[in-house]
């Protein structure tokens, strides 16, 4: 596990070909662990028929609005369920 | 064409495309129709909206159940009987709303929902426009239910884009303290679950 609780993390900017569960909205963002899930198979391997897909740890990231929408965004947070791989650590 | 009639025809192909999956399993045995329709069976009847009410009830007039709700929501519901480890390896996860905050439940991937608790999932649940716009503009969305926040109340929004499945916890209405579990349950709507309404 390489992330703790309060950890303030960066979420990767990608767009894979296949399946993935790190929506396109929260892609290049920064946001904090709020919570460790556990360890679930990988989904986007899952996705991609590996069906022994190895388990990551599961966080749940949580996300300022205007860290996700800018400056006007309402007075809110979104969290989002995000595997380990699609977080960076930000120091 | 309608919006109305492309979903049918998309629903169509999807269950075309089910069917064909289901027989190719068949042949290949490696699953039985009817084995795959006691499970999908066993899980639809106990899936009710009575078992987010009950949970709620329970929590509104029981602080330790309340506790161990959203401290571990999958643990706490076994005890009033809803199994939430299915086929599928979720975790059950209760947001309370309080004076300060409302929370909202969405799945803008798809359509990620506790039916267990809540029962099949209303069709506005699983539209383009609730799933983009509830992240987006969620006073917005909130007001067009009719629900109307004050300024200062914060709004948390959990997308379900893995494995929790979240549930809203309202807050106990005013003027209840006087009402049995069961009275209290009959408060508790689906919507107010989800969030889209105050109870």
């Amino acid at each position: 596990m390489q992330f703790n609780l309060g950890d303030r993390v960066r979420t990767r900017l990608k767009n894979p070909e296949g399946h993935t569960r790190l929506p396109a909205y929260l892609r290049g963002r920064i946001g904090r662990i709020e919570r460790v899930v556990g360890a679930f198979p990988f989904s986007d391997e899952r996705a991609a028929g590996h069906t022994a897909a190895k388990p990551q740890t599961l966080y749940t990231v949580c996300f300022a609005g205007r860290d996700v929408w800018g400056d006007d965004a309402q007075a809110a947070t979104i969290s989002a369920d995000l595997f380990e791989s699609y977080l960076e650590p930000l120091t | 064409m309608t919006t109305h009639a492309h979903d049918h025809e998309r629903s169509a192909e999807v269950s075309n495309r089910v069917k064909r999956l289901v027989a190719e399993l068949e042949r290949r045995d490696v699953l039985e129709e009817s084995a795959l329709d006691a499970v999908v069976e066993s899980f639809l009847l106990n899936a009710t909206p009575a078992n987010g009410k009950r949970a709620v009830a329970r929590a509104w007039s029981d602080a330790g159940f309340k506790e161990r709700l959203l401290d571990d929501a999958s643990a706490a519901v076994a005890e009033i009987g809803v199994d939430m480890s299915h086929w599928a390896p979720v975790k059950l996860r209760a947001v309370e709303n309080t004076a300060r905050r409302h929370n909202l439940i969405v799945c803008t991937l798809c359509s990620c929902y506790p039916i267990a608790l809540l029962g099949p999932s209303p069709v506005w649940y699983k539209s383009e426009a609730y799933r983009s716009r509830a992240v987006r503009d969620p006073r917005g969305v909130l007001a067009e239910f009719g629900v109307k926040l004050a300024p200062d109340v914060d709004i948390a929004v959990w997308d379900s884009t893995a494995e929790t499945r979240y549930i809203v916890l309202p807050a106990r209405p005013p003027e209840t303290e006087n009402l049995s579990e069961d009275e209290l349950a009959a408060l508790v709507t689906r919507n107010g679950m989800i969030g889209t309404a105050l109870a």
